[in-house]
This record gives structure tokens, sequence and C-alpha cells, in this order.
């Protein structure tokens, strides 16, 4: 799906992605010739009917995690069912109230989550996840839900 | 109205590359399965005729003469591999690009919904709202199945069997992630309904082109755990059906409570009463299966 300003011919370009935590999706986008914005929101259905099928809107910014689907569609997923390798070489540390925002999402998906900000981070240069960083991470990533 | 370019008028490198992305899942999925000789599912049709018990015994048969195996549990809303191959409940790893399979029976190498869920009682649901998630289930249970074959540390495996789930439509979405599937294990009642079931499962199979190994007929007689004698299960019994011109039957499993018990229990009966008649059907099931596969008598 793309944006087109009539008025400009020009493909408008994506500049925000917000995941409410309600199961919609706001998908921000703005015409780099007059500036104009606009929004597109999506309602659950619409939601659930894109991430089913387990493509990312807009490309891939992150390599694919194992059992991604699984991991982030499965709702009754155990808290302790999946043991992820806590750190790898070269990640970036994590502010406590970083860690501790991290440890508010499910367990099921919370190594795959810290995987995914680590590599979001060191691919940027940056040696610490702070709050700020998840927010930037997030936005990029269009992670859903309240704790990612 | 105004005339405005079209999607494909916009430069290819601004698009999604959904199509990239799905062939990326493929290439994944066929790299993974480099390392594994031959595939093939156990499936019916109908529920309850015993594919799970079949899926395991074999697995473990295989397993038990040195054959490195897997199963992938397809049957994703009725999972019991890991509980009847007696694959522990402990974290499963997740390495770098794969989860690590759990363990059971035999060394064989388990994924299942099973070891994935909270609990035993907890169902699979999917995100979004229940009530509507029966639109979308289907393509997160193909995504699911896709990961379970792609995304597991199967290594060098001989054989990966699935468990398909009951329905004779299931052998389609593993078709579509298998073109290469090693072939298909019917396992039947000797009764009318589930031989006029299992023929859809057949038909199917055949128009996907998937090389059909031929039929089991389980439940065919009933062991007394008294006598250990075999009586008619079934009102048709005794005079042993043929499924089809020039589909073989593998094997003849009688309904043994114990191996039943025993297999339910997370010990495969070929391995925890290998002297029973159910074992020694399973273990010629395993040697026709290897035949097929080997092109020799084992
Ligand atoms: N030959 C057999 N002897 C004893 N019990 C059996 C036999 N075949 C199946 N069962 C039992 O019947 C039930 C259904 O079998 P299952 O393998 O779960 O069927 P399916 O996978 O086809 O739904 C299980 O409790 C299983 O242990
Ligand atoms: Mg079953
Ligand atoms: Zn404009």
């Amino acid at each position: 799906m793309k944006f087109l300003c009539v008025e400009c011919d020009a493909q408008m370009e994506s500049f925000d992605k917000g995941a409410p935590g309600d199961g919609t999706l706001a998908l921000m986008f703005r015409c780099p010739e007059c500036h104009r914005q606009i929004a597109m929101l999506t309602n659950p259905q619409e939601t659930q009917m894109v991430s089913s099928l387990c493509v990312h809107i807009g490309g891939r910014t992150t390599a694919e995690q194992p059992f991604e689907a699984v991991r982030t569609q499965l709702e009754t997923g155990g808290e302790s069912a999946l043991k992820d390798v806590a750190a790898k070489e070269g990640d970036p540390a994590w502010t406590e109230d970083a860690e501790e925002r991290l440890q508010r999402t499910p367990g099921f998906v919370r190594g795959m989550v810290r995987r995914l900000y680590c590599d979001w981070a060191r691919d940027r240069g940056i040696d610490e996840v702070t709050l700020e960083v998840m927010d930037s991470a997030k936005a990029d990533l269009g992670l859903e839900g309240g704790g990612m | 109205m105004k005339k405005v370019r079209t999607y494909y008028d916009l430069p290819a490198g601004t698009r999604s590359d959904i199509a990239g992305q799905l062939a990326a899942q493929v290439e994944r999925l066929r790299r993974r399965l480099e390392s594994v000789r031959h595939t093939f599912a156990v499936l019916s049709g109908k529920g309850g005729v015993g594919k799970s018990l079949v899926t395991a015994n074999l697995a473990a048969a295989l397993a038990d003469r040195g054959f490195a195996v897997g199963v992938v549990d397809a049957d994703l809303n009725g999972p019991s591999m890991a509980k009847l191959l007696g694959a522990g409940r402990e974290p499963l790893e997740v390495v770098e690009d794969a989860v690590r399979p759990a363990l059971g029976a035999a060394g064989v190498k388990v994924m299942s919904m099973d070891l994935l869920l909270e609990g035993e009682e907890a169902p699979v649901n999917w995100t979004g709202p229940l009530q509507e998630s029966f639109i979308w289930r289907g393509t997160l249970e193909a995504n699911a199945l896709r990961e379970f074959l792609s995304d597991t540390e199967w290594g060098e495996l001989d054989y990966l069997i699935l468990d398909l789930p009951p329905g004779t439509d299931r052998v389609i979405p593993v078709h579509g992630l298998l073109a290469d599937l090693g072939g298909v294990v019917l396992v039947t009642l000797p009764s009318e309904l589930s031989r006029f079931i299992v023929s859809k499962s057949l038909t199917m199979s055949r128009e996907l082109g998937i090389p059909v190994i031929g039929y089991v007929e389980n439940m065919s007689g009933y062991v007394c755990p008294n006598c250990e004698r075999v009586g008619p299960l079934f009102e048709s019994d005794g005079s042993s059906f043929e499924l089809e011109k020039g589909v073989p039957q593998l094997a003849e499993i009688p309904f043994d409570p114990i191996f039943g018990r025993e297999t339910e229990s997370g010990r495969p009966g070929v391995l925890a009463c290998p002297e029973s008649r159910s074992a020694r059907a399973l273990q010629a099931l395993a040697d026709r299966v290897l035949t097929h596969f080997e092109g020799k008598s084992p």
C-alpha cells in the first residue's frame, strides 16, 4: 500500500508508526514536497490480517528471528517455554529503567524482543539501550503492545 | 478523475517487497531441510483412528534402529507428540537462528505446540479478537507450521515425520511447504466409515502428486489383556479389506490397551512392550517404510 500526493505527484513517505496496544495501528505519511501529513488508521481486523501474513509493511529492518510468527502471535505461549541466549558479544548495555520496561513484556517473547532492540541499537552504533532508544526502535520496527 | 500513477509506476525500492520477504521464508525452509534425507506425513482424514499413536511408535522404532529421527507435530490444536514420546517440558533453547527441539524416546527430536503453550489446559489462542480469529487462523497456522519446519534445529536427520491433524484437506498446506514431501502413510480403522473418509485423503494426496507409501489398518482386532488372544473389534472384522487396488497395506495393528496405555504415558509401546502383537505390527510397518525409502529390505 502506498500513498501518492495527487497535488504534487510525489510518493508520500512514512515517517512514523504507532501501535497504541489496542490492536489498531497508525501509520503516518508525509509528502516530501508540500509536507502535507496524513495518518492511516487500521482497525484490529485489518491490523491482524496484515500481521498474520508475517511480513513487514515498509520492508524488514532487522533479520528474521526464529519462531518469530509464533512468538509474536501466540497469546497462550508459556512464560518459560523458551530460553534465549541472554547476551551476545557487542550487545549494548541496558539502563535500569529500560530493563524494567522490557521485563513487562510476556516471557514468551521477551528474549526475542531484547534481541530486536539489541540488534537495532548495535546497527546504529548505540552502546546503551535507554527508554528513548526503546521508543525510537519501537516506532521504527513497528512493535506492538504496551510492554514492548 | 485526474490521472495518477499506479503502484507499478513507483520505484521498486520504495515498496515493501512482500514477495521478496515471502521468498526469503521459502529459502530459509529449503536450507534447513537440506540436511534431512526423507520427510513423510502420517494422515487419516478422521480423528481418533490412531495417527498419533502410529507416528510416535514408528518414530521410536526407526530411532531405535539407529536412524536419526525428528517429528513435527502438525496437529497444532491437538498436540500430542511431546507427551507420547515422553519429551520433557524443559524450556527450549533459542540459539542463533533456530530453536532446539525437545528430545523424546530413543532420542527422537520433537517440535510441538505442546512444548510452547503455558500449560496442559492452555488452548492455542492467537492475538486479535477471538470471535473473529477464524478468518486468519488458517494463515497463522500455516506460518506456525512453516516455522516448526524451518526454524527448528533439526541437524542431520534420516527421517522427519509429520503427524497431521484430522481432516482430509490437511495435507494441502504441508504440500505447499514441502513440495518434495517423500510420501504419506494413511491410517484407517477396519470400518466402512473410516475407509470412506481415508479414501478422500488418498485421492487428495494423489492429486497433489505425493507418493502414497501405503495404509495401516489400526485397531484391527482387540487383544485381550488376560489371554492375549485377538478377537474382533469391529463388526466388519475377519476379512481384512483392501483400501484400493495398488495401495499396499503396510501393517495391521491390533487394539491393545496395555500398549496404548504405555504409549500415552510417554513410553512408546514398541520400546516398552516389544513382544506385544501391536509392537511387532509396528516394527513390520517400520520395515515397510524403510523398504520404501531405502529401496531394499532391512
Ligand atoms: N492400536 C491401539 N491400541 C491401543 N490404543 C490405541 C491404539 N490405537 C489408538 N489407540 C488409542 O486411541 C486414542 C486415539 O488415538 P490417537 O493416536 O490420538 O488418534 P489420532 O491421532 O488419529 O486422533 C488414543 O488414546 C490412543 O492411545
Ligand atoms: Mg493425533
Ligand atoms: Zn504534496
